[in-house]
């Protein structure tokens, strides 16, 4: 299987809207757990699928803190607290994520490891590579965030009742960079149309799960 | 034909009508407030009673239900439209009529970020309090700051960021004015959403200013402290 092959959102998968305002509860099997953004549960549970990582658990704290990263750091503390005695591992799938470093500074203190890079775009992309892209206009999607991007981008940003502020938001912008993680062409077809609405030029960039799956190859 | 309960700006006494302008400042009115702005300057006002008594006064509520989380994000910017409107006819009749000036900042989002929403709501509030302020725009390089700060004879330096990965490059700048032996030339003020308390101090700015309101109260603190020391 290919390390990008589509696992379908399915009923059994969790669900988006879930995931973005409850996140999802940890099963209580396997050695490891998994502390990961919502945004980031449906790659995790391929790569576990796919791999057959059964050692992996996962819980998600929900993905609409991505909009409120002041919620991160205390929300993985207690996560991480409440979850230390059951588990041998505890890893925190987040980068940084607007957190001026202090969930760095966190998971330190707690002993836990996190992902390297300041967001998913970066470990999606790959870290050394998004880097060096030094792209300062881009706006970028994931495979979550496209299938979200209303309730993530499009009415938090009040962009539904007030069309005149996407130029205030996005005017210094030129691209959205739609990084997929897997190859579906809906939503490639929805992320071009997310650009359009917001008046950036489109590239797609298929990355499968980045620098995500070797973290997690490692635990 | 007009609504019988549509409100005729130009009939409310002066107290209504600036209370008005404030609930309209809130509502994001811009249309609104550029009448009510041409209301009161034909009636006598002073520009710069306009702009402390009705804008100001109404952006102050806007900064405190923001802070308090009653506004968000959108409703804060329609606000800072209407405001704008609003001062572009006043910003030139203030410079006529000698208002009081409080200092100069020189204002950026550093290099490698194009975030401006808050740059350009500090900018703003900090112009509605008094400060004459030169906006460098986005993605700023230390030298076009070092320049601008000698060129302007500022007395404020402020700078943005967005992104955890370019605030580290107002340090750049900070170490830039120390080497140049200029720190204490200016009066360093720092924000940005990924920014805290603890990272202003560490990179050696003088304050790290959580929201626009909270700007330019600082701004003014730090300004009335130079001109005791000073006159000391």
């Amino acid at each position: 299987m290919s390390p990008c092959a589509t696992i379908a959102v399915t009923d059994a998968a969790p669900r988006d809207d879930l995931l973005t305002q409850t996140g999802l509860p940890a099963r209580g099997a396997g050695a490891v757990l998994v502390i990961a953004c919502g945004a980031l549960a449906h790659e995790v549970l391929a790569l576990k699928q796919i791999n057959g990582w059964d050692h992996l658990d996962l819980t998600c704290l929900p993905a609409i803190w991505h909009n409120h990263p002041e919620r991160i750091v205390p929300g993985i503390r207690e996560a991480v607290e409440r979850h230390r005695s059951t588990y041998k591992t505890i890893f925190v799938a987040y980068g940084d994520c607007g957190t001026g470093g202090l969930l760095a500074q966190t998971c330190d203190a707690l002993g836990v490891e996190m992902i390297a890079g300041p967001h998913c775009y970066a470990f999606f992309d790959g870290l050394d590579r998004f880097t060096s892209r030094e792209e300062t206009t881009s706006f970028y999607l994931t495979d979550f965030l496209t299938r979200q991007f209303d309730a993530f981008v499009w009415r938090p940003l009040g962009m539904d009742r007030h069309p005149e502020l996407v130029p205030l938001y996005f005017g210094n912008y030129e691209r959205l960079v739609y990084l997929a993680q897997t190859d579906d062409l809906a939503l490639d077809h929805k992320a071009r149309d997310c650009a359009r609405r917001l008046g950036l030029d489109y590239e797609r960039r298929l990355t499968g799960y980045g620098d995500l799956a070797t973290a997690l190859g490692a635990l | 034909m007009a609504d019988e309960n549509e409100l005729i700006l130009s009939e409310l006494p002066d107290d209504e009508l600036v209370t008005q302008m404030q609930d309209d400042l809130y509502d994001g009115l811009g249309e609104e407030i550029v009448d009510g702005v041409n209301i009161l300057l034909e009636r006598g006002w002073q520009p710069y009673d306009v702009l402390t008594k009705a804008l100001v006064a109404g952006m102050t509520v806007v900064g405190n239900d923001f802070r308090d989380g009653i506004l968000f994000v959108p409703e804060v910017l329609l606000a800072a439209n209407a405001m704008k409107s609003g001062m572009a006819i006043l910003k030139p009749l203030l410079a006529e009529t000698g208002a009081p000036k409080m200092g100069k900042m020189v204002i950026g989002t550093v290099k490698g970020d194009i975030h401006d929403i808050g740059k350009n709501l500090v900018g703003m509030m900090l112009e509605g309090a008094g400060f004459e302020v030169v906006d460098l725009g986005i993605n700023t390089a230390a030298e076009a700051y070092l320049e601008a700060l000698a060129r302007e004879e500022a007395d404020i330096l402020g700078m943005s960021a967005l992104l955890t990965t370019t605030m580290p490059y107002m340090k750049t700048v900070i170490d830039e004015l120390v080497e140049k032996g200029r720190r204490d030339d200016y009066i360093v003020l720092v924000g940005g959403a990924p920014l805290n308390e603890e990272f202003g101090r560490a990179i050696g700015a003088d304050a790290y200013c959580r929201d626009a309101a909270v700007a330019v109260e600082i701004a003014k603190d730090f300004i009335a402290r130079k001109h005791n020391q000073m006159s000391a």
